[in-house]
């Protein structure tokens, strides 16, 4: 099953990626995520994000970068349907599963558990 | 008595009548454990949230500190406090439950050393017979203000500290038996453009080696007149910076009478603190405890202390100013 | 961008600089780098497997089984950074757990745990995204302009 060992190298090697940039460029980890999410984004827009996909599975999917692949997708496809008014419409439609995941199981920690420090 | 250009002499001599220290589980597992009067085994002190915690753990010290004393919260005049909450509300609020005249202040983590210095100056001066002087620290606290929440994350690189959780008090007069405070020299702000807030040794290096210089310049003395010299939370980094600064320099400390309290404080056996412990907490549990227990018991009989801090808030390193450090150094000997 | 900063330094400051970083520790970038390496792609691959669990389990396609699989991976960080475990893991991981979405559920419940005592409106509720924050701002804002350039180079294409 090739997938996984695909999985497991490009997951890795996106992850190299951003060491390199907290050790070496000496960003902050918020830094760095944005940075990999706007070239999810733009790798998208080129087109080159989803053969990845296809290549790597959730070597791809699983990194913050799909992040921005999704949002250009959601936008992208509505803007294609409906318009230029797409673009506001639809950014979120695919990544929602992430972020109301976050949200909801974010709070309900905050509910159930303290720091510990 | 002024002193050259930024020190202190106190002819009468303050005597340190009580001191009292309070850690918590961090400090407990480390080598000086047994200095401290009082310990706790989590961070929360039973209160719910960690700011409320360090207020706990300094009103703790005060009141032990003048328990000690044979004395009671009326009969001081005055309370010194400091720490490293927004608005110090840690300092504060313990004010509010000593009632005790009280005076607020800011020297990030060379408070220990600020609050003893102008306790001494009202003592000397006779404007005051006792007076209270602490700081304190919370881990957990810190890191929520200052870097991140405490179970985010991020990898910290191996010039980070350990917040010390801890509070460190001692009580002044002008009457009395215990270690006494001779002199005392203030330091100026320095910034030699460090910008990492995790590397807060390299950071404050320069500050202590310029106030240790003006110390030691001012008084006419040299580093031989110490059995001790103890930097507040240099750290592993910034100490060994600091000794390296201070040799090109000419002023040589002998290794063996220079050290650190952020290195005392814990053990090789603790990874987590990387290069030490900080926190103003740090230099306070470590001289009121471990280095004043020396002292009483006559290992040591003259120590100079310079407590350091590092005057950034998260708003400032997110502005992009670099991180601007202040130390303060007071003497304390003790003759039997 | 070290440079800049550099330039803005005196030259006193300069030589403390190079007098300090001699006698600092380094990084251990190899060393972080392979641990980031190991730990990123062994989570993809825990991605992968459960992404193929959904697949042959559920009606999920292709397409859709990155949605639940990407909930899991959220709820598994969550239980990690509330029993206290994810942080020690990450500090040997680095960007190993950072850059996959368990960075960003680890971001949001961390800061929604933490502030909780401040309450559930003002600490929770505003604080939960101190952190990621960041990454929906850049992510919403760079997919806006992306696929306003696609689109405008589609329409001036077409015509």
């Amino acid at each position: 099953m090739e997938i996984y060992f695909w999985a497991f190298v490009v997951g890795g090697l996106i992850c190299v990626i951003g060491q390199l940039l907290l050790d070496v460029g000496k960003f902050t980890p918020a830094h760095v995520m944005s940075i990999l999410v706007v070239s999810g984004a733009i790798l998208d827009g080129l087109g080159l994000y989803e053969p990845l996909i296809d290549f790597a599975g959730a070597g791809a999917t699983v990194p913050i970068t799909s992040f921005g692949n999704a949002l250009v997708h959601g936008a992208l496809a509505e803007a294609q349907q409906v318009g230029i008014i797409g673009i506001l419409t639809g950014i979120f439609e695919v990544t929602s599963a992430g972020i109301s995941a976050a949200i909801i199981f974010g709070f309900l920690a905050a509910l159930l558990f303290k720091p510990k420090g | 008595m002024l002193h050259g250009h930024q020190t202190w002499v106190f002819p009468n001599k303050p005597s340190i009548v009580s001191t009292a220290t309070v850690g918590g589980p961090f400090e407990a597992e480390g080598p000086l454990a047994e200095d401290f009067d009082l310990l706790h085994g989590d961070l929360w002190l039973g209160q719910d949230s960690y700011e409320k915690a360090e207020k706990k753990m300094l009103e703790e010290a005060c009141e032990m500190a003048i328990q000690k004393a044979g004395l009671q919260k009326q009969d001081i005049q005055f309370f010194l406090s400091g720490d490293l909450m927004n608005q110090i509300i840690s300092s504060s609020f313990a004010a509010r439950t000593l009632a005790v005249p009280y005076l607020g202040l800011y020297g990030a983590c060379s408070s220990s050393m600020e609050s003893l210095t102008l306790g001494c100056l009202i003592v000397d001066s006779g404007s005051g017979n006792y007076v209270l002087c602490g700081t304190s620290s919370h881990n957990a606290a810190a890191e929520k203000q200052y870097r991140y929440p405490t179970e985010y994350g991020s990898q910290k690189p191996p010039t980070a500290q350990w917040t010390v959780t801890g509070a460190g008090v001692a009580l002044l007069s002008s009457k009395g038996e215990g270690p006494r405070v001779t002199s005392a020299t203030i330091g100026r702000v320095v910034d030699m453009g460090v910008t990492d807030p995790f590397n807060m040794g390299s950071a404050m290096a320069p500050a202590a080696v310029d106030t240790i210089t003006a110390h030691f310049r001012d008084l006419r003395i040299s580093p031989q007149d110490y059995d001790l010299i103890a930097t507040g939370d240099l750290g592993r980094v910034g100490h060994r910076i600091a000794g390296d600064l201070l040799k090109k320099h000419g002023l040589e400390i002998p290794e063996d009478r220079f050290t650190d309290c952020g290195i005392l404080i814990y053990s090789k056996d603790q990874p987590v603190v990387l290069a030490g412990g900080s926190g103003c907490g740090c230099s306070a549990t470590v001289t009121y405890g471990h280095i004043l227990n020396r002292v009483k018991k006559g290992e040591l009989k003259k120590v100079l202390i310079v407590a350091t801090g590092a005057l950034l808030s998260p708003l400032s390193y997110q502005q992009k100013e670099s991180i601007p450090c202040v130390a303060h150094a007071v003497s304390i000997e003790f003759n039997h | 961008m070290s440079n800049k900063k550099k330039k803005k330094l005196t030259p006193v400051q300069q030589q403390y600089h190079s007098f300090s970083k001699a006698r600092e520790p380094q990084r251990p970038v190899l060393l972080n780098v392979i641990r980031a390496f190991l730990a990123g792609g062994t989570i993809c691959l825990l991605g992968q497997f459960i992404q193929d669990f959904f697949l042959w389990n559920f009606n999920f396609t292709e397409k859709t089984a990155g949605d639940p699989t990407v909930a899991v991976l959220i709820l598994l960080s969550v239980i990690l950074t509330a029993s206290g475990v994810y942080d020690h893991i990450a500090q040997w991981a680095g960007a190993g757990t950072a850059v996959p979405v368990t960075g960003f559920a680890n971001s949001i419940a961390s800061a929604a745990i933490e502030h909780r005592s401040e309450g559930f409106v003002l600490g929770v509720g505003a604080s939960m995204f101190q952190l990621a924050g960041s990454v929906i701002v850049f992510g919403v804002f760079a997919a806006f302009v992306v696929v306003l350039i696609k689109t405008t180079l589609a329409l001036l294409g077409g015509s």
